[in-house]
């Protein structure tokens, strides 16, 4: 039996801030139709690995293949349009900007149109009803519904969500994990960056840990026990 | 009635600096440059209006045509040969780009068209006038007003219905956000650049014909935009019209009084506002928020 075709394949990065170098020789792979959890203390490199496969930081050494196809060096508006949109850490939304209309930016570079307007309202009916307010007027849960379906619109096929959860109330949260597995049975493949263990555990079928910009730990949910990604997260002892 | 006159040529020349002044908003708005070439651009716009209006003999309006489409060129290379490539090395970098730039645009212009002052052929629209009682208005001015109207009200409507509209605002707002969420932001930069310069050249084609020119008008022409825009507040284009009619309004009407403080008295109409409203008066407090907290994504 031959293993299933990563989507997404990530070899030996290396990257850079100046001097600092926040990742080293990260490897991961994901599975078309999985959901990743990456997991790991602050500063462990998550965003920074995130923002690499969305090819907003460049990689000094290694490569992101997607698809089959290698795009370690290519732009972001072209990774978009091959289907790998990123939810960022922090919402990030534009402020001056009206519900609506960051949506519409996020469609710009559209790998498909499987999410038109009317699709995203139907799955966020809370922001069909603020559509043509300023974004910056909404309140947390709303712009980060606002930031997923900006990611959506470009009709992603790999779906990178940072930190979703951030200073949401914990009913919010559970709202945002409903929507995300209903686009998993939707089709979509997920990488959730998420400080909650037991919620990234629950929601994802593979896990990666990173300690200081290494990999300290990357196995099936099922396969590891929360004691032993507890040790991978901290650095204790090597598994 | 001499003061209601003042005040209506005030508010017409109003017009025409804050035509000069939209591009510089626009510019620092979206890419974060503060082009101190801007009003060294505008004076380019008028020699070239009196290059090819002798050459074709007509007035210069009618080789608008040809005139701002060359400008809008001119933005494009600069941003990309220039403006681009100084914005890597951080947001002060353009700084001296720009100034050396201006420094060598006056220097080349007076080379090549010498020092002496020059005007542009208006034809019959330069010195026609009309009468409301006993104001007399010129059909420049007049002219003038409407197109910096036109101008503004177009780039507004540009701005906020279609999707380049969008995405120039988006890029303004965050740009690393945007390259995120997949705009291609070189040609958001360029046509942005573009606009500033054909913006600035037809204001000076403006300018040649109200008044005259010489290769050293430019760094006046840069202080007038610059006012209006901090005025009105950055990056708010109706606030750069209000700014603009502000400045022309006390010019006139301090003029009216005292021609020797004419000028002097819109510059401390600027510092006090700089003072009092650094923000400007028409800015959002968000666009406040923006400037001042630029720094690193986190």
């Amino acid at each position: 039996m031959t293993p299933p075709q990563a989507l997404l394949e990530v070899a030996g990065l290396d990257v850079f801030y100046g001097d600092f170098q926040a990742l080293f020789g990260v490897s991961m792979s994901v599975t078309p139709g999985g959901a990743t959890a990456l997991v790991g203390a602050n500063g462990a490199g998550k965003t920074t690995l995130l923002r690499t496969i969305a090819g907003a930081q460049p990689a000094a050494s290694g490569f992101v293949r997607y698809d089959g196809s290698d795009i370690t060096a290519a732009p972001p508006h072209q990774r978009i349009c091959r289907g790998i949109a990123l939810v960022p850490e922090g919402r990030k939304l534009f402020p001056s900007l009206t519900v609506e209309e960051n949506i519409q930016v996020g469609a710009a570079a559209a790998a498909s149109d499987a999410w038109p307007l009317e699709r995203i309202y139907a799955a966020f009916p809370v922001i069909a009803r603020r559509r043509r307010q300023r974004a910056s007027t909404l309140s947390g849960g709303e712009q980060q519904a606002v930031a997923i379906a900006r990611a959506l619109a470009a009709g992603p096929s790999l779906l990178l969500l940072d930190e979703i959860s951030l200073g949401l109330a914990p009913l919010l949260v559970e709202e945002l994990y409903e929507t995300l597995s209903g686009l998993r049975s939707a089709g979509a493949t997920l990488v959730i960056v998420e400080q909650d263990l037991r919620r990234a555990m629950d929601a994802c079928d593979s896990l990666v840990c990173l300690l200081e910009g290494r990999v300290a730990l990357a196995a099936p949910v099922a396969s590891v026990s929360r004691d032993e990604v507890v040790a991978a997260y901290f650095g204790e002892g090597t598994p | 009635m001499t003061w209601v006159n003042a005040v209506i040529q005030g508010m017409l020349l109003g017009g025409l600096y804050a035509l000069i002044a939209c591009g510089l908003s626009l510019t620092f708005g979206v890419m974060r440059i503060v082009n101190l070439a801007h009003g060294d651009l505008a004076v380019c716009g008028a020699y070239l209006g009196l290059v090819l209006s002798t050459f074709f003999g007509v007035p210069v309006w009618f080789t608008l045509p040809l005139l701002l489409p060359v400008a809008f060129a001119v933005g494009v290379v600069l941003q990309v040969l220039l403006y681009g490539r100084a914005l890597r090395h951080g947001v002060l970098a353009p700084v001296p780009v720009t100034f050396g730039l201006s420094v060598m645009i006056e220097n080349l212009l007076q080379v090549a068209a010498t020092s002496d002052p020059r005007g542009l052929n208006g034809g019959a629209l330069a010195l026609a006038s009309f009468h409301i009682g006993s104001i007399t208005v010129s059909w420049l001015f007049l002219a003038a007003f409407l197109t910096a109207c036109a101008v503004l009200s177009g780039l507004q409507l540009l701005l906020s219905r279609t999707l380049w509209g969008r995405k120039v605002r988006a890029t303004s707002d965050d740009l690393d956000t945007a390259r995120l969420v997949g705009i291609k932001v070189r040609p958001v930069f360029a046509t942005v650049a573009g606009i500033a310069v054909a913006t600035a050249a037809l204001a000076g084609v403006f300018i040649g014909t109200i008044g005259t020119f010489d290769p050293l008008t430019g760094t006046n022409v840069l202080i007038f935009a610059f006012e209006a825009v901090v005025i009105g507040g950055i990056g708010s284009l109706w606030g750069t019209l209000v700014g603009g009619v502000i400045m022309g309004v006390t010019q006139v009407v301090v003029g009216q009084a005292n021609q020797a403080y004419a000028v002097l008295a819109v510059n401390l109409l600027f510092l006090a506002v700089l003072t009092v409203r650094p923000g400007g008066l028409f800015t959002s407090r968000q666009a406040v928020r923006e400037i001042q907290g630029q720094g690193a994504p986190g």
